[in-house]
């Protein structure tokens, strides 16, 4: 399993892009949303958990269908799943590998982007721990949707369609947490249950993502 | 009973045999039915004295929102028959079920939107409820996607049910989510069988009506699809076993 995170990771930094187009991605979103909306800096300050979430999950998504979709083509899925590993560690070491090379930047980025956006002070701190807690989740629930879609050859734009709305309560509930971090509030409740949902997702989704993955490899 | 019995009917030919005796008597049930509760309704029931007559849209709405939500019900159960049983016209009748699911969602959002123009002032709102149909509306949209992208009918059955059951769980928690994420405009549940009030009864008989309309008409459309899709595949299987001859 170690070995396969290894693999993973490498061919992600070497392929290039893995890191760093996911990260140009949110900077883009970010760079843009004030075009859009208007460079007024309270609105920005008001809308900026939303949008750094927003830019996160669409950053996560971009990237989604490389988690299986190379290993399909050349064949090291099959070799996987005849391997010794269960499928649902491969699936479950495949997100994580997922999540180091994309969600891991972006939460370390994040704050970063928060000063473009003019996020209120305190809100840093709890917009790097909701997306610390959160992005895994998105992760899991992507390789279910990259499982889900990995035989099929226009599965890009399918993926989203089927992936989005899984994002939802993530969404709510991990934007919740930075919007209310932003305004001093409490956020004990969106804290637990994102977290909850992480865990969740981590705990179960790997089976029915395996299940999939069975499936489209019969 | 004998639930046994049940199983029987996941053998096409006798699903066709029974439907074809069954699906008249069902159809024409649903059209008297859908008739008379929204004759009824339209017609010869008082305004309400605060909505006046956009009231009526109740019958419309109620119905098909009730239906939309154990649409999706019955995709999760004809699934889980499906992974666990194997049967093939389980699997065929979730894949009839949705679009019809999906339509019922809709008529469910724009009815409910002609009524919120003249009573909230507003054709959408962000209220909880109104925002996970939208969402029940995304899952339907990515079922079938999923269904139609996919060549292989077994796996596609196959995937389309495991992501019905997935989904079946992020629907529920994106539910609950939204009820966090926003407070409500849209009113409580008009009709629950444990409230002492429920709708005035003027309002509640030609609702009950119409309500055993849509779910008749529901019945019978998933029935001829299901059945349309079995014929297609055979049809199918006989071309296929053509060209082998040929």
């Amino acid at each position: 399993m170690i070995a396969l995170l290894s693999r993973d990771l490498r061919l992600a930094m070497r392929a290039g892009g893995g890191f760093g187009l996911g990260l140009a991605f949110f900077l883009i979103v970010v760079v843009l949303v004030p075009f859009g909306v208007g460079p007024e800096s309270g609105l920005l300050a008001r809308i900026a958990p939303g949008i750094l979430w927003l830019g996160a999950l669409l950053a996560c998504l971009l990237s989604l269908d490389r988690i299986l979709a190379l290993d399909w083509e050349d064949g090291s899925l099959d070799l996987l799943a005849t391997s010794p590993l269960p499928m649902e560690g491969i699936v479950s070491v495949k997100a994580l590998a997922h999540w180091l090379t994309t969600g891991l930047p972006l939460v370390l980025a994040a704050p970063v982007f928060g000063i473009l956006l003019n996020l209120p002070a305190p809100g840093f701190g709890w917009l790097v721990v909701s997306l610390a807690l959160g992005t895994p989740a998105l992760s899991v629930i992507g390789t279910f949707g990259a499982a889900l879609t990995v035989g099929l050859k226009r599965g890009g734009l399918l993926l989203s369609l089927l992936v989005l709305p899984l994002y939802v309560p993530t969404l709510i509930f991990g934007a919740e947490v930075a919007r209310r971090g932003a305004e001093g509030m409490a956020l004990g409740t969106p804290l637990a249950l994102l977290a909850g949902i992480t865990c969740g997702t981590i705990a179960l989704l790997p089976f029915a993502s395996a299940a999939v993955l069975k499936v489209n490899l019969r | 009973m004998n639930l046994n019995a049940l199983w029987e009917y996941a053998n096409p030919k006798k699903f066709i045999e029974t439907t074809d005796r069954v699906l008249p008597v069902l159809a024409w049930g649903a059209a008297l039915m859908l008739v008379a509760g929204l004759v009824w309704g339209f017609f010869f029931t008082p305004e309400d004295y605060r909505q006046g007559s956009t009231v009526k849209i109740i019958y419309l709405h109620v119905p098909s929102a009730l239906m939309a939500i154990n649409a999706w019900l019955m995709m999760l159960v004809t699934s889980l028959v499906w992974i666990v049983r194997r049967h093939h016209v389980s699997a065929l009748a979730a894949r009839a079920a949705a679009p019809v699911g999906m339509v019922m969602t809709l008529i469910a959002l724009a009815t409910g939107a002609l009524w919120g123009q003249p009573m909230w002032g507003t054709w959408w709102a962000w209220d909880p409820r109104l925002t996970s149909f939208l969402i029940l509306f995304l899952f339907y949209l990515g079922y079938i996607a999923l269904w139609e992208a996919i060549e292989n009918d077994d796996t596609a059955a196959d995937l389309t049910s495991i992501l019905c059951l997935v989904g079946s769980v992020f629907a529920l928690l994106s539910r609950y989510a939204v009820n966090f994420w926003n407070q409500g405009l849209h009113q409580g549940a008009s009709l629950s069988l444990d409230r002492e009030e429920n709708v005035a009864d003027v309002f509640w008989y030609p609702l009950l009506v119409s309500i055993a309309g849509f779910v008749l008409l529901f019945v019978a459309l998933v029935l001829m699809r299901t059945r349309t899709e079995i014929r297609a595949r055979r049809m199918r299987a006989l071309l296929a076993r053509e060209r082998m001859q040929a």
